[in-house]
């Protein structure tokens, strides 16, 4: 895949992630009667917000996205068989808060050119296996 | 009028909180040295719960106290982006860095003898005046050249640096190398491909530049990449003497100074 489809998968996922999140099912709340009419929806469990897609699977690979606090979001191509996917995402999170964000020659919202992020990821991926 | 009660009271309440927080400071007076009374004056700055500021604290308490690598990776990081905005190319950008450090390397100098001095003779700090006392200060290039390699870079980076080496080139003999392997202020940069000949330590070589210059010995220090297949960070400090420093080398090494 070249630099430019990746930005196209990268733009379609986030559309893609915006609306599962919207269609999330809501169940209307009991307003109390001397409110207005207008009845208001919240998420089965309020406390936890409303989630888009996280795993997107066929049958030769499996997508997972982790999207951190700040919004960045990580698209990881695995085997479907593939376990603690989540550990894998960690470090890769990790590792982007070491040597992207401290790197004073990445702009944000850029395509992540760093050759440090690189050189020790695949470091630590050979590592585990 | 009616006012006047509450104000009053006001007062005398702002006024038993001043005592207290006065009360407060005079029992903690005689646990410390250094006594700092102004610093409730001042709003902005935290002052930690013991009122011991790092400024307070005595010069050799830090040494082996250490600091977020993190906050020093933004710091730094913050600053290489600064030096970039209205520079004209590598070269400047280099310049700019090493301008930064420059003025560090000068200041942090005397911390350092400081420091060296006081681990070694704790004593002589009083008579550290007369010159009958072990000189501390580097008179010749390799002491100078040791005092780099061995304690500014425990002083800067907690670990001496990889290599020293002269020059084998008969042309240059007023130049010379300090190798570190991987430099704690490059571990988190990438360069980008097109400016692969920077190298951000410039900045190290910068203080590096203000030693040397302190100790009165001029010269030009510059960072370069060396990397191998196992430190790919491997940078070459090059540190070139002027021409005075060499003449005062060879008068020296003939009236048999170390």
């Amino acid at each position: 895949m070249s630099t430019n489809d990746y930005l196209v998968l990268a733009g379609t996922f986030h559309g893609v992630h915006a609306i599962t999140r919207t269609i999330t099912p809501r169940i209307p709340v009991p307003s109390p009667p001397s409110s207005t009419s207008t009845t208001s929806y919240a998420f089965p469990n309020p406390g936890i917000p409303a989630t888009g897609l996280e795993y997107l699977e066929t049958e030769k690979f499996r997508l997972t996205c982790f999207q951190t606090l700040t919004g960045t979001k990580f698209l990881l191509f695995t085997d479907p068989l593939t376990t603690n996917i989540d550990v894998v995402m960690r470090k890769v999170y990790e590792l982007y808060a070491d040597y992207v964000m401290k790197n004073p020659f990445y702009q944000l919202e850029m395509p992540v050119r760093c050759e440090a992020f690189d050189r020790h990821l695949g470091g630590w991926l050979r590592g585990r296996t | 009028m009616s006012q006047h009660p509450r104000h009053s009271a006001m007062l005398s309440i702002s006024t038993s909180n001043s005592n207290l927080a006065n009360a407060g400071a005079d029992k903690q007076q005689p646990s410390q040295n250094v006594s700092t009374p102004t610093q409730s004056s001042s709003p902005g700055l935290r002052v930690p719960s013991n009122r011991k500021t790092i400024y307070d604290r005595h010069l050799n308490r830090s040494r082996t106290a250490e600091l977020s690598r993190a906050s020093f990776a933004f710091l730094f990081s913050e600053m290489v982006t600064y030096a970039q905005r209205r520079v004209t190319g590598i070269q400047d950008l280099e310049k700019r860095l090493n301008e930064q450090g420059y003025p560090l390397g000068l200041r942090l100098l005397d911390l350092l003898f400081y420091r060296t001095m006081s681990s070694s003779t704790s004593s002589s700090l009083s008579s550290s005046s007369t010159s009958s006392s072990p000189p501390n200060r580097p008179l010749r290039i390799l002491p100078l050249l040791h005092l780099i390699h061995g304690p500014l870079w425990r002083l800067l980076f907690q670990r001496s640096a990889d290599a020293l080496e002269h020059s084998v080139s008969p042309e240059t003999p007023n130049e010379y190398m300090i190798t570190d392997n991987d430099p704690l202020v490059n571990t988190y940069i990438s360069v980008p491909r097109e400016m692969s000949m920077l190298n951000c330590a410039a900045f190290v070589a910068g203080i590096i530049e203000g030693v040397c210059d302190g100790c009165g010995f001029e010269a030009k220090v510059s960072a370069h990449n060396q990397p191998t297949e196992m430190w790919p960070g491997r940078t070459v400090f090059l540190l070139r003497f002027g021409d005075s420093v060499m003449e005062r080398e060879k008068v020296l090494e003939r009236a048999g100074v170390r």
